[in-house]
Parts: C-alpha cells; sequence; structure tokens
C-alpha cells in the first residue's frame, strides 16, 4: 500500500507537510465520490489512488458506484460522444432511459458525505438529493463545444450544485455556480508510471513478439472513434513510405463503453496483414502498458476530443518525445516545440513523427524538457492539494482566504 | 553591524491556489482590452502571476498570459513584447497595473487601428480565470538571521513566492514581506533594501531562493 510519505522523494517532504495542513483544515467532513465504473478510463484510475490517500491525511472520504443496464450506458456513451460535439441522434426515448435509471439510482444509494462529488455525467441527477451539504459535479470531458440538447438536459441538474471542475479552460461555459479548473494526474508511483527493469520491458516485448529492430511508435487508448486509432494507422502508413518502423495500438475497453469491441474490429480490418502493426488489447495491465511506453521511441496521441489525455502526461513522464493533438488538456501538458509536437490532421502527425525520427537529439530534448513540465504541475501530490483547496473553497467565497 | 536578533520572529508562511474560471472569453484585441477593464483584480493577478509557479524553471512563455497570448494568438508580436515588458515592480496595486496593461493595449490600438481585426482562431480564445489563494502559516518560524536562513533553505517555493509577490502586490503591503522584516525586525536596511531590489520577475523561485540566501551570507560573513 503506497503512503502519502513514499512521494517525499519525488515532491518534497515540505509538499507532503502542505497536504497534512491543508487537510487538517476540513474540521473532519466527509468527502463521497460517486462515479460509474471502478476499472477503466482515468476516472476509475484517479480515484483508486487518491481515495487511499485522502484517508490518509485525515479527510474521511469514500467512494461509491452507480448501477445502470446495457441501455442506460448506451445512452451515456451517446451523450458523451454528443457532448465532445460527435453527431449523435439522440431522442426523447434516451433521455427517458437516462431518467428512469437515475431514479433507482436515487432511491437505491445512500448519500453520506458533507460533500458529495460526483464524476461525469452518468450520476450527474443524484443531485436531487441534496439536503444541505455540499455537492461537486466534476466534468471529464472535453464540453467546448457540446450538442446543446444533452447540454442544455444536463445544465437543468447542474445548477443545483454548489460548484463545478472542468479540465481545461476552454470547457468553461457561463453558468451561475462557481467552477474550477483542475487538471487530472498521473500517479507517479503506480505500476503504469513506477520506473521498471530493463528486463520487464524486454519481458513484455518478448510476450508480444515485438523486436526492436526497427523505431517503435506507440499510441495507448481505449478503443474509440475520439481516440483516432484508424487516423493513426494512416499517419503510420504514411512515415513508413520514407522509414522502416512499426506501431503498437495498445489500449484496454471500460465497463461503461459499449462500443470499444466494433471500434476494435475496424481497427483489426484496416490493420489488415501488416506484420509491423501491433494491436494489443491490454485490460487493466499497467505494468505492460508502462513496459510498452518505455520501449517506444515516439509516442503518438491524435484524439479527436480529449477530456485531458492522461496518456500523454505518462509518456513524458517517461521522457518519451510525443506527438499529439493539439485537443482538450493536451495543450496543457505541450508546449509546442518545447515538451513536443503538437498537430492538428493525419498528415501533420505523420510529419511530425518523421522529424523526430530523423532528429533523435531534437526528440530527446523535448522528451526531457516533457518530463520537467508533468513533475511541476501534474502529479498526483499537486492533484491531491487543490481538491483540498476546492473542498475548502465550499466554505469559503472569498478571493484570499486565511487559514 | 545591526543586531542579529529580532523583536518579534518572522513567521513563513505559504500560499496555495486554485484556478477559479469565469466563464469570460476573448476573441479580438478590443474584447481582451473591454474584459481586462472588468474582470476582477483575481483575474489581472492570475494572468500576469501564474506562470511564476507553473514554470518552476526556465519559463518557455513570457512572462504573463495577455503578452503571450497577443503575440502567440493573434500574431501581434510589437505588442505582446509591449506587455511583457511591463515592470511590475514599479506597481504597488493589481488596480495600477491593470491600468498599465490597459493603456498599453489602447497605445497600440490608436498607433495601428487595424489591429482590432486580429481574430484569434477556434479553440485558441483567451479565457479570464481568477486566481483563489489559500494562505497559511507553516511550522518554519525565524528569531534571528541564522535560523531564517536554516528556514529558508527549507520551505517550500509557494512560501517564497507568497512573501515576495503576493505580500507586496496582492495583499498591497507595497515591500516584500523579507525585506520588511529584515529591515524593522532586525533592523538592517541595507539588507532589506539589496533583497527589495532584486528583480523577482527575471528569476525563477529556485533562483530567488538561492540569491536571498547568498545575500544574507555574504551580509554575515
Amino acid at each position: 500500500m503506497i503512503k502519502i510519505d513514499d512521494y517525499i522523494p519525488i515532491a518534497g517532504q515540505s509538499t507532503i507537510d502542505e497536504i497534512r495542513m491543508v487537510a487538517g483544515k476540513m474540521a473532519g467532513r466527509r468527502v463521497q465520490h460517486i462515479n460509474s465504473t471502478a476499472v477503466g478510463g482515468g476516472v476509475a484510475e484517479i480515484l483508486n489512488r487518491m481515495v487511499p490517500l485522502l484517508n490518509e491525511v485525515g479527510i474521511n472520504s469514500g467512494w461509491d458506484l452507480i448501477k445502470g443496464g446495457q441501455d442506460f450506458y448506451s445512452v451515456t456513451k451517446k451523450f458523451h460522444n454528443a457532448l465532445h460535439g460527435r453527431q449523435e441522434a439522440i431522442d426523447q426515448r434516451d433521455f427517458d432511459v437516462f431518467v428512469e435509471t437515475s431514479r433507482e439510482n436515487i432511491a437505491k444509494l445512500d448519500i453520506s458525505g458533507d460533500i458529495v462529488f460526483v464524476h461525469d455525467p452518468q450520476p450527474i441527477a443524484l443531485v436531487e438529493k441534496k439536503k444541505g451539504n455540499k455537492w461537486l459535479w466534476r466534468c471529464h470531458i472535453d464540453v467546448s463545444n457540446p450538442n446543446r440538447k444533452v447540454w442544455d438536459f444536463l445544465m437543468d441538474f447542474i445548477v443545483k450544485y454548489d460548484s463545478a471542475v472542468f479540465s481545461a479552460p476552454a470547457f468553461s461555459q457561463r453558468l451561475a455556480i462557481r467552477q474550477f479548473l483542475i487538471s487530472p494526474s498521473i500517479d507517479p508511483l503506480s505500476d503504469k508510471n513506477k520506473e521498471l527493469p530493463q528486463e520487464t520491458i524486454d519481458g513484455v516485448l518478448r510476450k508480444y513478439e515485438i523486436v526492436r529492430d526497427k523505431p517503435i511508435i506507440t499510441q495507448i487508448s481505449r478503443f474509440d472513434y475520439l481516440k483516432d486509432p484508424l487516423g493513426v494507422i494512416e499517419a503510420y502508413s504514411q512515415v513508413k513510405r520514407y522509414i522502416d518502423c512499426q506501431l503498437i495500438l495498445a489500449g484496454g475497453t471500460a465497463s461503461d463503453d459499449p462500443e470499444g469491441q466494433k471500434v476494435l474490429d475496424e481497427v483489426m480490418e484496416k490493420a489488415g496483414s501488416d506484420k509491423d502493426i501491433h494491436i494489443l488489447l491490454l485490460p487493466q495491465n499497467d505494468i505492460e502498458v508502462n513496459a510498452l511506453q518505455r520501449a517506444s521511441d515516439i509516442i503518438i496521441q491524435k484524439s479527436i476530443k480529449e477530456g485531458f489525455g492522461l496518456t500523454v502526461a505518462e509518456a513524458l513522464w517517461k521522457a518519451k518525445p510525443v506527438v499529439a493533438s493539439s485537443v482538450g488538456g493536451i495543450s496543457l501538458q505541450i508546449k509546442h516545440k518545447y515538451s513536443g509536437l503538437l498537430c492538428h490532421s493525419i498528415e501533420g502527425a505523420a510529419f511530425a513523427i518523421k522529424q523526430l525520427l530523423h532528429s533523435p537529439d531534437y526528440a530527446k530534448k523535448l522528451g526531457a524538457n516533457g518530463r520537467e513540465h508533468i513533475k511541476n504541475n501534474f502529479l498526483l501530490t499537486r492533484h491531491i492539494k487543490e481538491y483540498i483547496l476546492l473542498f475548502l473553497s465550499l466554505y469559503h467565497p472569498e478571493d484570499v482566504v486565511n487559514l | 553591524m545591526p543586531p542579529s536578533g529580532a523583536q518579534t520572529p518572522f513567521v513563513f508562511y505559504a500560499s496555495s491556489h486554485i484556478s477559479e474560471l469565469t466563464g469570460l472569453r476573448a476573441s479580438t484585441l478590443g474584447q481582451l482590452l473591454e474584459l481586462i477593464k472588468d474582470v476582477p483584480g483575481s483575474s489581472i493577478y492570475h494572468h500576469t502571476h501564474r506562470f511564476l509557479q507553473q514554470h518552476q524553471y526556465l519559463s518557455p512563455e513570457p512572462p504573463n498570459d495577455f503578452s503571450y497570448w497577443v503575440a502567440d494568438c493573434l500574431g501581434d508580436i510589437e505588442l505582446g513584447e509591449n506587455l511583457a515588458s511591463i515592470d511590475t515592480m514599479q506597481f504597488l496595486t493589481i488596480r495600477s497595473l491593470r491600468e498599465k496593461i490597459t493603456a498599453t493595449i489602447e497605445k497600440h490600438l490608436e498607433a495601428d487601428p487595424l489591429a482590432k481585426m486580429r481574430f484569434a482562431r477556434s479553440g485558441e480564445e483567451f479565457h479570464f480565470i481568477k486566481a483563489i489563494s489559500f494562505v497559511f502559516p507553516t511550522n518554519y518560524v525565524a528569531h534571528d538571521l541564522d535560523e531564517f536562513i536554516q528556514a529558508i533553505k527549507k520551505v517550500t517555493i509557494d512560501s517564497i513566492y507568497f512573501h515576495i509577490f503576493e505580500a507586496r502586490l496582492r495583499l498591497e503591503k507595497q515591500v516584500n514581506d523579507f525585506s520588511n522584516w529584515i529591515g524593522s525586525a532586525i533592523g538592517d536596511k541595507e539588507l532589506a533594501n539589496k533583497i527589495s531590489g532584486l528583480d523577482p520577475y527575471t528569476h525563477t523561485l529556485e533562483d530567488l531562493r538561492n540569491k536571498i540566501i547568498y545575500l544574507i551570507q555574504k551580509k554575515s560573513s
């Protein structure tokens, strides 16, 4: 079990002291996190580590899940895509399914937090149970250009919260409640990010029959249209005309994402018989993800929309050169030509990959700068502190708060 | 040689921040100007100081968000340079700093009315954010300069940031807390002036820590 003091060598003693200090101002208030999945995706990953650490620093924290059937998660996936700006046919029946499942969860779920911290749209309607306590809505989605029908539907719930939290400034909207900007984070001590011995990395490559005889380009992501795996294969093909290289597309699927298998099938079809394309389904195998990232020469994240893009932070933490779409929270992590290369198209991604493969010193410098940027701004310790400050802000409306 | 013991001890504080979104955004220089006049002081403070804590090593960005956006997203290099070179140390309040920023933009618009025509492309709008500060005491207290040096070596850069930047401008104390204490409680005006004479906006916070330690040690030796 990882302890908060284990982060001292990375974050420094005084940072941990400050976390304990601000946590001490919570005066015994209980925080209850609620989301829709215990595994898969960035939210579950953060909560898995965040909740025990919050408890350790003295903030009584719990984590509950809502329940829903296939119908409900098909609707919430449609909502998710529509909020990201994708065309989706959404009708009254979808809203009815959402409301019906929400009603069941409202009836069954015990609300015990002084602060109830609801993550993403799936459990958003639980705010109907608000009774004198404080409610936070954490939106992990890129809602810079949302489908208005879905957004307006959610707005009826959002305005009942005390505050909302977004991952990037572009996601903010004019709201009647306070809204905060808090980036998610990576955990430097997790299996996905800790240092690995070379034997482990070599072992994972052997397991998947990947030979390091040519540069490795990797995208780690769920099989999801918004991550554009088909576009990644196209960019790889454009690079391959000039540079002999190989591509790894690796990821799992989340239990609340019914679309994953369909996307995976299309990816397999597009990859065809190319033996240099490795498509790996890795359900929750963090050590293997870590090893694949470390074995790669370039990490790509060619998302069409992105709530934040934690895989970019993971790659930069490993000092890897990254080529990524300039969407969502990615532009907070990569300053173009300083800590990575940003792209806006398949052709742009292919060009950037070629640039980096031809200029290894430049690629190395981008990776080193990227690691420093992640260390300063996107580690779990910063995230924990900001969440505690967010909790405190619920009781302090002023701009300068003396604790 | 002034006495090294202080009548009142120096308690090191630190401040931590979270960013509050306002939902206000600008796509043109005209919109930016109008919003800069209108947003709360906490937003002007955020956009002129955020870089200090986010880029603790060599910063790849100009020292304020307005300058960065005008140069990088509107392509107005000249105005970007004018905004970046505003000497924040010359201003004692957020209000006067805001007036200088608006005057710089207005002067540029008078000289080059076409500057109003530039648009940021979709997704690159300027988003106004407020800094919400939480101020709290740390465990470090100094009764003399020796203890002060030992403490300043250990406190977080957030503590140095608070006493140098936030206390002077946002809390309108007009001089940084270190110089204030060394000048009044320790009685060493010369050392106090040397520290307040540093231009902290052109140092990283770690550099600033080392510079202050160097000045005190040089004085004591």
